[in-house]
């Protein structure tokens, strides 16, 4: 049976970057907040130190900083008509823990989605007609890219995001993305200095009348001083980054930019190694009284609160929606139900480029060191020709050079003895790749709900997620594929090989920690788990923020959105939610 | 270096010691894969959470899945290697004349891997491209690893590809297009240069 502790203001599940973002603006208020992270604590010096922190194998392959599957994980299918099973080592994606979430070890690819993302069904009905996206469940987002800028910038200048604007209040800045959404003033750093690969990259794309530039990036291109304090340092370009804790305060993270501030907070407690087992509902299940936890001594507890968000991994949020029987789990063959409706992922696809006289030193890297064409992602380009929806960002982003994983040799190649040998010897250092990063829209059949045999630890049910890439996703990556060719020939390398795209989702190979869905976020209470503030429909004192409430993705990386809601609804709940609370939207 | 062996039993040790060694023979490029410490790396992983999937998922029932969902097997890599290990010297030692892995010559020994890798060979309840693959995979990580594992002995690996190791700042050369990096590596341990001075 469950402790009762004294009641908070607001519980917070999970503190990553919504998490704490959530608790610094709202202690701001005078809030009474605590946060509950499963995982450890976690920082910097302790943490993510120097002496130790460029493990490959601890990190990159045992991946160590990482939710383990033994604390949870999914079961997965491709359709409904198969049985779900569970993933027994997480491979395709690998959702984090502990304090700073997924944003410990990130790569910083830091983007604000197009204006026409937030209104994809009303934008690409109005551009190609209806007919275009019948196998779809694409769905606006409920709030506009205008509304999300100050946001954006927010989340910007609180990391230190190294970029170039490409448009200032309209005004298209030479060397920046040409497409992007107008941003009230440049990012807060400028670019990092580029390797040699992203350099012959962008001078092979701008030989075609491409628009390359450089990747918008939280690996910071010089020592910064965040609003709230903070310092960060210059990175170092070591290699180390994606998987990794960043030992130099150089990649923006809750550690490097918020909790230094919040933890001296009288107002704001973390407890961590408690994992929530569900929010606790009144008699009417419109109501949240708090949640129940279990502490690392696995003790359980109840605190009450008057408000709970859900900072959780967006698989997780979902789930503990589930599993707290907050809105309807969402039915297929109906139609009907929103939790867990509109799953999304990404669809990449990559080629790998070999030379015989270049040296690209590939252990000098950062997560987000690169450039990117924007030329033929999301609507950026005109669709009506073509026979789908969406698109790909372009990058080139070498970001380490760990010889585990990183040890590219053409095809045919042996994978053991003396062959196999000299290939990666004479390889290592004269290969690089770029991929593309392409949209992945909802689609009816690809949803989230509970499995119905497989338990975590506690005996709960996993969740079971049911996903493939949609036709129009795979032709759409197919045709970027076919840009990136040209790209790759105008290279001229000795041979380049790719990796295109194909049915059906594998869960083994890694492809992206981007999951998205689950709790969307919309107008319309039938099609949305949370409105346009990232309230519950159905309980409006809880509030769901991240990837979550993504109604479908973009191409591109979801954490630049994800800051930027976590801003949005903080203001939502301070401006509007405590002087009156109650749902700010009507259904 | 070493202390003993962890896991493995002498004959075990053995048969694995030979394995790597062909996998990684020893040639002008490098050290092999026995020298470089990949058995040993092995051994010390088969000992810990990697070893008994403490930290995966093990929880029933145990189905056959399909290749999207991954290693459905209740055996772990530990239970792997026993297992795989006992039932490739009894294969040997019954078509081979009584000899085991550690028996045969070089050249016979790249033939039953190369029949293990493309499913050649019948393990019986065993699937030996599997197995083939996991520790094929595994002695890579061991010979590419920092040396703190107990493979990838004085850096041999990286030396021979030219990765500088557990360096942190690249600062000086991010611009230096097209040049050879100058340093050898260092491990997270240090460097041998740093111990071997006066």
């Amino acid at each position: 049976m469950a402790r009762k502790l004294p009641r908070k203001d607001v519980v917070i599940v999970g503190l990553g970057w919504t998490g704490a973002i959530l608790a610094h603006e709202l202690t701001e208020s005078g809030l009474d907040v605590v946060a509950i992270e499963r995982g450890p604590w976690r920082d910097t010096a302790t943490d993510f130190n120097i002496g130790y922190v460029s493990d490959e194998l601890r990190y990159a392959v045992r991946r160590d900083l990482f939710l383990q599957p033994a604390q949870e994980t999914l079961t997965m299918r491709n359709t409904t008509s198969q049985t779900a099973l569970p993933m027994r080592d997480f491979g395709s994606f690998l959702p984090g823990t502990g304090v700073g979430g997924a944003g410990v070890h990130w790569n910083g690819h830091t983007w604000r989605f197009y204006p026409s993302d937030f209104n994809l069904k009303s934008h690409l009905t109005e551009r190609y007609g209806a007919a275009r996206l019948a196998d779809l469940q694409i769905q606006d987002w409920g709030v506009s890219y205008d509304e999300m800028e100050s946001a954006y910038d927010r989340f910007e200048y609180l990391c230190g995001i190294s970029g170039k604007a490409g448009n200032i209040g309209n005004k298209i800045q030479p060397g920046g993305n040409p497409f992007e959404g107008p941003r009230k003033r440049d990012y807060p750093l400028p670019p990092m200095e580029m390797t040699y690969a992203p350099t012959l990259f962008a001078e092979a794309a701008r030989s075609l009348g491409l628009h390359p530039f450089p990747t918008p990036s939280a690996n910071l291109s010089k020592a910064y001083v965040n609003p709230l304090g903070i310092a960060m340092g210059q990175c170092t370009m070591c290699g180390f980054c994606e998987r990794f804790g960043c030992a130099n305060y150089s990649k923006s993270s809750a550690q490097t930019t918020v909790l230094p501030v919040l933890m001296r907070k009288s107002n704001f407690e973390a407890r961590c190694n408690s994992e929530v087992l569900h929010v606790n509902l009144d008699a009417t299940g419109k109501m949240a009284r708090g949640v129940t936890y279990v502490d690392g001594n696995g003790e359980e507890w109840e605190q009450p609160a008057d408000m709970v968000l859900l900072c959780a991994y967006g698989l997780h949020n979902a789930r503990l929606m589930m599993l707290s029987k907050i809105g309807k789990i969402y039915d297929p063959q109906t139609g009907e139900g929103t939790v867990g409706r509109n799953y999304a992922y990404q669809t990449n696809a990559g080629v790998q480029l070999f030379f015989d006289d270049k040296n690209f030193n590939p252990f000098v890297a950062a997560g987000a060191l690169g450039q990117t064409v924007d030329d033929f992602n999301g609507d950026t380009f005109d669709h009506a020709a073509l026979d789908f929806v969406g698109g790909a960002g372009i990058n080139c982003i070498p970001t380490n050079g760990r010889p585990i994983g990183f040890r590219p040799t053409p095809p045919g190649t042996p994978r053991w003895g003396s062959a196999w040998k000299k290939a990666t010897r004479d390889n290592y250092l004269k290969a690089f790749g770029f991929s593309s990063q392409g949209s992945s829209y909802a689609a009816r059949g690809n949803y989230l709900d509970l499995d119905p045999t497989y338990k975590d630890r506690f005996g709960r049910p996993l969740m079971r997620m049911t996903f493939d890439f949609p036709d129009n996703d795979i032709r759409m990556s197919h045709w970027v594929s076919d840009r990136m060719e040209e790209i790759a020939k105008a290279l001229k390398p000795r041979q380049y090989v790719q990796a295109r795209r194909n049915k059906s989702w594998n869960s083994v190979p890694y492809q992206s920690t981007h999951n998205t869905g689950g709790a969307i976020m919309g107008a319309d209470p039938k099609t949305s788990a949370v409105n346009k503030f990232l309230q519950s429909w159905d309980v409006p004192n809880v509030f769901v923020i991240g990837a979550s409430a993504f109604p479908q993705n973009a191409g591109k990386n979801p954490t630049g959105t994800v800051g930027a809601l976590a801003f949005w609804a903080a203001d939502a709940i301070r401006n509007q939610y405590l002087r009156n609370p109650g749902p700010l939207v009507q259904a | 270096m070493l202390s003993g062996w962890y896991f493995f039993k002498p004959d075990e040790a053995r048969a694995l010691e030979a394995i790597v060694d062909r996998l990684i023979p020893p040639d002008d490029l490098s050290i092999g894969g026995k020298d470089a410490g990949c058995a040993a790396f092995i051994d010390r992983q088969m000992a810990g959470s990697y070893g008994d999937s403490s930290r995966l998922y093990t929880k029933g029932p145990f189905m056959h899945g399909l290749p999207t969902q991954g290693y459905q097997g209740d055996a772990t890599p530990a239970m792997r290697y026993r297992a795989g290990l006992a039932a490739i010297d009894a294969y040997l030692k019954k078509a081979m004349s009584n000899r085991g892995f550690a028996q045969l010559t070089a050249a016979e020994q790249d033939l039953f891997l190369k029949d293990l890798e493309a499913a050649k060979v019948d393990l019986g309840k065993i699937d030996g491209k599997a197995l083939f693959n996991l520790v094929l995979q595994n002695t890579m990580e061991g010979f590419f690893a920092d040396p703190i594992y107990g493979g990838n002995r004085d850096m041999a690996s990286w030396k021979m590809i030219g990765f500088p190791g557990a360096r942190y700042d690249y600062r000086d050369h991010v611009a230096k297009h097209n040049q050879p990096y100058p340093h050898g590596p260092i491990s997270i341990g240090g460097s041998p240069d740093w111990s071997r001075k006066g």
